[in-house]
């Protein structure tokens, strides 16, 4: 399509990829709603609670069907990630990270539907910019971060208490036997443990958003290529990006686990 | 590209995602896999214990087996033993009704014997009288010589 309409005097490519990178959104400034993305992301979580509450309520342990198994499986795959991982008990952890591998995944596959077709289609009923997959944009990855760096924080403050969070920042990660060293080592300790801190949910929400936005955006240009020779580089990409999607879905939930569970343990463990 | 208003809203999609999934997937299925894996734990000791009982119950039938193969050979012998004494009993019964119905023979025979030995004595008396008469030409009065009579019988 895209070639075409280039020849036909249509947008170019650079305009095209442009038009692609373009959310549907209202507001201005700090208060613009994506709403394509929240819309997405919205539907898959109602479709993928649709389905927790379908499987959850009709639970046969005789004679399980499809999708309960596999709820499952991606039940024992969490609950061993969790087991390896995470050190300690708390209930939450394990629905955390199944929610996140599951939900993630399900807004990454959005990216293997081919690149035109929803925004072709939103485009005959009037919607004239779509940008289909959540996690490509930049404030899906940071809010499930943000929301991880919530909890990392909350778990901290609450194991260590309000004394061992602070003391954490003072006397980590440098700690010393002398009272001066330790004073003098306070700066460069607050500022250690603050970046280590704040580049948890930073590195995990850009890697996320920096390899869907990049498989995206190859989809895109491939969509550029002339029509008979799209399904060669568009093939490969689309079953190299099956593996993506899992593997930054999977690595999103187990550092989840494992930062939590490093949140868990109070300072005298960490050593 | 930067943050916007929707980075909250997809907060707030996820904590209650996270909820729903806990309270409607999470809980059930636990439960569930937790309720499975304990009957398999219950239905796998039952087996264990069936087989035991199997166990015990063959011992059991091997050894009332045994018992009984041992009453029915007592029984044998004793019944041996009892038809034994039952024929050496109408052995026994066989002979002394023998010889009894022998003795009765022996005595009936003897009387007859002595039956006729008196008869034959009457009659040789009789005709010894008879001859004496005929010798005598008269008749013998047998009142008068009863006495005589009676003594010749006793010395025959």
């Amino acid at each position: 399509m895209a070639e075409h309409e280039a020849v036909t005097g249509g947008p170019t490519s650079v305009e095209y990829i442009q038009h692609h990178l373009h959310n549907l959104s209202i507001g201005e400034g700090f208060w613009t709603l994506h709403l394509d993305t929240f819309f997405f992301a919205l539907g898959l979580a109602v479709l993928l609670g649709w389905a927790a509450k379908k499987v959850g309520d009709n639970l046969d342990p005789d004679n399980p069907t499809g999708l309960q198994s596999f709820f499952e499986v991606m039940f024992e795959f969490v609950e061993q990630q969790v087991k390896d991982a995470f050190v300690g008990y708390n209930p939450l952890i394990a629905p955390l990270g199944f929610t996140l591998f599951v939900w993630i995944l399900l807004m990454n596959a959005m990216d293997l539907l081919p690149v035109d077709l929803l925004p072709y289609l939103a485009a005959l009923v009037g919607i004239h910019y779509l940008k289909v997959v959540p996690t490509a944009n930049l404030d899906t990855p940071l809010a499930l971060a943000g929301s991880i760096f919530a909890l990392i924080i909350f778990f901290n403050i609450k194991i260590k208490g309000g004394l061992g969070f602070i003391k954490m920042f003072l006397f980590h990660p440098f700690p010393a036997g002398n009272v001066i060293v330790k004073i003098l080592l306070i700066p460069v300790n607050i500022l250690m443990t603050t970046i280590e801190e704040l580049a948890k949910p930073v590195s995990m929400g850009l890697r996320l958003f920096g390899n869907m936005f990049a498989g995206e955006l190859i989809f895109v240009l491939i969509a550029l290529l002339p029509w008979w020779i799209q399904f060669v580089p568009g093939g490969l990409w689309a079953i190299f990006h099956i593996l993506i999607i899992t593997l930054q879905a999977f690595i999103f939930m187990l550092l989840t686990i494992v930062y939590l569970s490093i949140a868990h343990q109070s300072m005298d463990e960490e050593h | 590209m930067s943050i916007t208003i929707t980075l909250f809203g997809q907060i707030l999609t996820f904590i209650v995602l996270v909820w729903f999934i806990q309270k409607f997937l999470w809980g059930p299925i636990t439960e569930m896999m937790e309720a499975r894996s304990k009957r398999i734990a219950d239905g796998l000791a039952a087996s264990e214990r069936g087989k035991h009982e199997l166990e015990l119950a063959e011992q059991r039938s091997a050894e009332r087996l045994r018992e009984a193969k041992q009453d029915a050979s007592d029984i044998i012998v004793a019944a041996n033993k009892r038809s034994n004494e039952i024929i050496e009993d109408a052995k026994e019964q066989g002979r002394v009704e023998g010889q009894r119905q022998i003795e009765v023979a022996v005595s009936e025979i003897e009387q007859e014997v002595n039956r006729i030995k008196e008869d034959l004595r009457r009659q040789f008396v009789n005709l010894t009288l008879a001859t004496a008469e005929k010798i005598l030409e008269r008749e013998v009065d047998a009142t008068a010589h009863d006495e005589f009579l009676n003594k010749m019988l006793k010395k025959l």
